[in-house]
């Protein structure tokens, strides 16, 4: 297990677990290589690992690093 | 006159906005949406009222006044993932085929807003952004300087921007020259519903502007957004006043009456003011009765 930061809270992940593996774990839907639902649609979440946009098409290949902090969010109501 | 059955366009001469598209004397009736819809950086929009999704009860009332206003484009706040939450109001939103407009709501800075704007992007697949850099949680009031800084950076990175600004036309036109694809004043401060409290400037800025104006925050009641209309608008967003009416599906039914009714008054050209009445009923032809004259009273 390696420690983390997600959404300002620690939290510990599996070695070798990429940003997929967290968003899947916590929509609680499979995501596809291309980080998408595997019916296609869009999942309306994104992910910036140490303030930087993880782009959906690299989430199956970006790993999370030891102490990386994320900040994984959604669309909520507000405006 | 020419042989070509061509109808012959209308002028703008009443002050038609920009975003309006030239209509012909003798075509068909048309609804309004089909005849007048507003364009916003090259999209075409049905209806001129944006609505916010902040304040609602639960996501029931919310989709029953997002159905009652006709809107087709509405915002979203971008906030933590939580389990609770999960993705539904990104999912009403595409179920009911109304465009997400992601804000920056509770952003401070222009590198806050900046991320912000970026996570929105890859989340919801939009590169529109309304774009909100706020001074203080008191007021909850744009801060200039960090919006323009936000805006030109934005613009730099391909988004298309919404700035929600103050009624200043002056820093209206600054972020109009700095790429903004649409310009949002204030009527008065968000959830106020203190209405528009400095006419005179948002028809200075709908006078001069080259992109859409939306009159956002401060509307409380259905006239205000009529208000905003007549004074040159191009939509008229709207949140608290529907989200947190008692009825909220009749507010959002009536703020879409409004703003079509204002488009209209718009469009239609209001009458001058004046100081003194102006008869509408001829004075030619009027009966006199005993003791008085017409001509000497009207020395």
């Amino acid at each position: 297990m390696i420690p983390v930061t997600i959404n300002g809270e620690p939290a510990e992940v599996p070695a070798g677990w990429t940003v997929r593996d967290l968003v899947a774990d916590r929509i609680g839907h499979p995501v596809g290589e291309d980080g998408r639902a595997l019916d296609g649609r869009a999942l309306g979440v994104a992910v910036a690992l140490d303030d930087a946009v993880v782009p959906r098409s690299r989430w199956a290949a970006t790993a999370l690093a030891a102490d990386a902090r994320c900040e994984f969010v959604t669309a909520v109501q507000g405006g | 006159m020419t042989t070509t059955d061509t109808p012959t366009p209308a002028t703008d001469a009443l002050g038609v906005p920009a975003d309006a598209p030239a209509t012909s004397t003798d075509a068909p009736a048309q609804t309004v949406a089909a005849a007048d819809p507003l364009v916003i950086a090259g999209k075409t929009l049905g209806s001129r009222l944006i609505m916010g999704t902040g304040g609602a009860t639960d996501l029931a009332a919310l989709e029953r006044a997002l159905l009652a206003s006709r809107t087709e484009l509405t915002t979203v706040a971008m906030r933590r993932f939580s389990a609770d939450a999960g993705t539904s109001v990104f999912a009403l939103l595409q179920r009911l085929g109304i465009m997400a407009l992601p804000n920056t709501a509770g952003c401070y800075s222009a590198r806050d807003a900046v991320l912000t704007a970026e996570l929105a992007r890859e989340a919801l697949e939009t590169d529109w952004v309304k774009l909100e850099v706020i001074a203080d949680e008191d007021t909850l009031l744009p801060d200039g300087v960090q919006l323009l800084e936000a805006t030109e950076e934005l613009v730099r990175r391909g988004f298309t921007v919404l700035p929600y600004t103050t009624d200043d036309p002056v820093l209206a036109r600054q972020l109009e020259e700095a790429g903004a694809a649409a310009v949002m004043p204030l009527g008065s401060p968000i959830g106020t519903g203190l209405g528009i409290l400095n006419p005179h400037n948002i028809a200075l800025i709908t006078a001069r502007a080259g992109v859409p104006v939306v009159l956002d925050a401060g509307i409380g009641t259905a006239s205000e957004a009529a208000q905003a209309m007549e004074l040159g608008c191009s939509a008229v967003l709207v949140a608290s006043a529907v989200t947190r009416a008692q009825d909220p599906e009749a507010m959002a039914r009536a703020m879409d009456l409004a703003v079509r009714g204002g488009r209209e008054a718009s469009r239609a050209g209001r009458i001058p003011r004046r100081q003194l009445a102006l008869a509408s009923s001829s004075f030619d032809g009027i009966i006199e009765t005993a003791g008085t004259s017409r001509e000497a009273e009207s020395l």
